[in-house]
C-alpha cells in the first residue's frame, strides 16, 4: 500500500508539472532528447558510488559493532567501560562534523605521527559512515544478545561450555534472528547518510545532482529525480528487509 | 566421619546481594551417594545455595569444596562444573537445537567426544528418561514433562557425580509432575548424589536421606525425612510444613 501512495503522489506531481509550462522544466531530464539522456545518465551513474559506499560502510560497521558489543556486556566493569564510552561518544557526534574531522583533520594527525596515508573522499566517507553507524549496530547486537534468557547461558555453563562456545553454539544462533532485521533496517540509514559524502567531493547521487543543478539551473526537476533515486533504492532494500523479517520472525523454535 | 568421605563440603558460606544477606554462615556436608531435599519459604535462599555449588552465583565468604577441589579460581570452577549437573525450574533447553543436539552439545564441545559417541550416549540417557522417540524434535514440540526429562538427560550426558535440582517440577502441570519425579527417584535408587530443592513432600519421603529446612538464608533444621515430617523441632519448620501440607 505504501507503493500505491507513492505512485499516487508522484503522478500528481508529474501531472501538475507537465500541465502548466511555467514552474516545471522537465526538458532537463527528458529521455527523448540527447541532452536529457546525457543528464539522466550522469545522475543515475551515481548509484554505483552510493551503493559501494553504503555496502562497504555497513559491512565494516557490522564487524566493528560486534567487536564493541561483546566486551560491552562483560561482567567486569573495566572491560565494559571502553566500549560503553565509545558508544556514547560516537553516538553524540553529528555525522557532518565527524566527516569533516576525518577528511580534513585525521590526515594531519596521521602525518604528525609519521604515517603518510592520504584519505580520499571515498575512504573518508566510508570510515565516517562505518564508525558512526557502529555505535548503533553495537547497541543492536547488545539488545539482541541480552534478549536471550539468562537461563540459556546458565544451562550452557552447567554442561561445561566456555564463553566462546556458549556464544557460538547457544546465544548467537538464537540472537541472530532478533539482530538481523534491525541490522538490515539500519542499512537504510547508511544509504541515506551516504549523501553527506557529497560535501567532500564524493561523486555519488547527491553530488552529481548538485553539479548538474549548478550548470542547468533546474533544481526542482533534478532534485525531484534525486529524491526518487533514493526512494527506489530504499524501497528495494525495505523489500528485502521485509522478507528477511518474515523469514526470521517465523516461530523461533522451529 | 573423615572429611574426605564428603563429596561436597561447605563451611561458613555467606552470600550478599548488595546489602541483602541471602546466605548466612551455611555449613553443609554431603556424602557420596547421599540424597538431600531442601525446602523452605520463598526467598529463603534455597536456589542461591545450590547455585553457589556450581558457581552460577559467586559466594562472598566461606569455602566450598566439591569432589576434593576448593572453589577458588576459574580453573577449579571449570573442573567442579564437570562433576556437577543441574536441572532448572524452567528447563532451559536450547530451543534452536533438536533434542539430540541439546544432548550432544556438551559431550562434543566440552568433552571432545565424536559425534557418534555423543549420539550413542545421548540415546542411552534418552531411553533412561523414557523418550528416545523424541530425539529429532525441537524442544517446543514436547510437553513440559518431556522437556524436563530431556533437561535431566542433558545433564546426565555429562556423566556428573552430583546432580542439583532447583524445583524441577514447579513449572509443570500437575499431571506431568510424577513422570519427572519418577525419573529422579530412579536416579536416586541408582546411587546418584543429589541435592533437590522441592516442595513435593511425597517425593521427599520416598527419595531423600536427609531433609534441610531453610529460612531467611539459614539452615534451620535438618534430619532424616521421618523425623523431619513427623516431629519437626523448630516452630518455623512446623509452621511451614503445616502450610504446605494443607494444600
Ligand atoms: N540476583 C539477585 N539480586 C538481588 N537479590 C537476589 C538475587 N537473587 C536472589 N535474590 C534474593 O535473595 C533471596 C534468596 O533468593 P533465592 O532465589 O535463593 O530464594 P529461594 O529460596 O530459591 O526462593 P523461591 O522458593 O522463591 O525460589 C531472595 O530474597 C531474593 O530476592
Ligand atoms: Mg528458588
Amino acid at each position: 500500500m505504501n507503493l500505491k501512495i507513492i505512485v499516487a503522489i508522484s503522478a500528481v506531481l508529474l501531472l501538475s508539472g507537465c500541465g502548466s509550462s511555467g514552474a516545471w522544466g522537465w526538458y532537463v531530464i527528458d529521455p527523448r532528447t540527447a541532452t536529457g539522456q546525457e543528464n539522466i545518465y550522469f545522475l543515475v551513474s551515481g548509484f554505483w558510488a552510493t551503493i559501494q559506499l553504503s555496502v562497504i560502510a555497513a559491512f565494516i560497521s557490522m564487524i566493528l559493532g560486534l567487536v564493541i558489543a561483546l566486551p560491552g556486556m562483560s561482567s567486569n566493569r573495566w572491560v565494559r567501560l571502553p566500549p560503553r564510552v565509545y558508544v556514547e561518544f560516537v553516538r553524540a557526534i553529528p555525522l557532518l562534523p565527524m566527516l569533516f574531522w576525518v577528511f580534513y583533520g585525521l590526515p594531519v594527525i596521521l602525518q604528525s605521527l609519521g604515517i603518510n596515508i592520504n584519505i580520499d573522499a571515498f575512504w573518508g566517507a566510508i570510515i565516517t559512515l562505518a564508525v558512526s553507524d557502529s555505535a548503533f549496530t553495537a547497541e543492536i547486537y547488545r539488545s539482541g544478545i541480552q534478549s536471550i534468557n539468562k537461563g540459556q547461558t546458565e544451562a550452557a555453563k552447567t554442561i561445561g561450555l566456555n564463553y566462546r562456545q556458549t556464544m557460538r553454539y547457544v546465544i548467537l544462533p538464537q540472537a541472530i534472528r532478533r539482530i538481523l532485521p534491525p541490522l538490515a533496517n539500519q542499512f537504510i540509514y547508511i544509504v541515506k547518510m551516504s549523501a553527506f559524502a557529497s560535501v567532500i567531493g564524493m561523486q555519488e547521487l547527491t553530488r552529481r545532482a548538485n553539479e548538474l543543478v549548478v550548470t542547468e539551473y533546474r533544481p526542482l526537476e533534478i532534485y525531484t529525480l534525486l529524491v526518487f533515486e533514493y526512494l527506489v533504492l530504499v524501497l528495494v532494500i525495505s523489500f528485502f528487509v521485509r522478507s528477511l523479517e518474515r523469514k526470521m520472525g517465523s516461530d523461533e523454535s522451529r | 566421619m573423615k572429611n574426605d568421605s564428603f563429596v561436597i563440603t561447605i563451611k561458613k558460606l555467606n552470600k550478599w546481594y548488595g546489602s541483602f544477606h541471602a546466605l548466612k554462615d551455611i555449613d553443609l556436608n554431603v556424602a557420596l551417594g547421599e540424597r538431600i531435599v531442601i525446602c523452605g519459604p520463598s526467598g529463603s535462599g534455597k536456589s542461591t545455595l545450590i547455585r553457589c555449588i556450581n558457581s552460577l552465583e559467586q559466594h562472598n565468604s566461606g569455602t566450598i569444596v566439591v569432589d576434593g577441589r576448593e572453589m577458588i579460581d576459574s580453573k577449579a570452577v571449570h573442573a567442579i562444573r564437570a562433576e556437577v549437573g543441574m536441572v532448572f525450574q524452567q528447563f532451559n533447553l536450547f530451543p534452536h537445537l533438536t533434542i539430540l543436539q541439546n544432548l550432544t552439545l556438551g559431550p562434543m564441545k566440552a568433552r571432545g567426544l565424536s559425534r557418534a559417541e555423543a549420539e550413542d550416549r545421548a540415546m542411552t540417557y534418552l531411553e533412561r528418561v523414557r523418550i528416545p522417540d523424541q530425539a529429532q524434535k525441537k524442544p517446543a514440540a514436547l510437553s513440559g514433562g518431556q522437556q524436563q526429562r530431556v533437561a535431566i538427560a542433558r545433564s546426565l550426558c555429562m556423566e556428573p557425580k552430583i546432580m542439583l535440582f532447583d524445583e524441577p517440577t514447579s513449572a509443570l502441570d500437575p499431571e506431568m509432575i510424577s513422570e519427572v519425579l519418577d525419573v529422579i527417584v530412579d536416579l536416586a535408587e541408582d546411587g546418584m548424589t543429589m541435592i533437590c530443592v522441592t516442595h513435593e513432600m511425597g517425593f521427599a519421603r520416598r527419595a531423600a536421606d536427609r531433609m534441610i529446612f531453610m529460612d531467611y538464608g539459614e539452615v534451620i533444621e535438618t534430619g532424616p525425612p521421618n523425623e523431619f515430617f513427623d516431629a519437626p523441632k523448630s516452630e518455623r519448620c512446623k509452621l511451614f510444613l503445616s502450610q504446605i501440607l494443607q494444600h
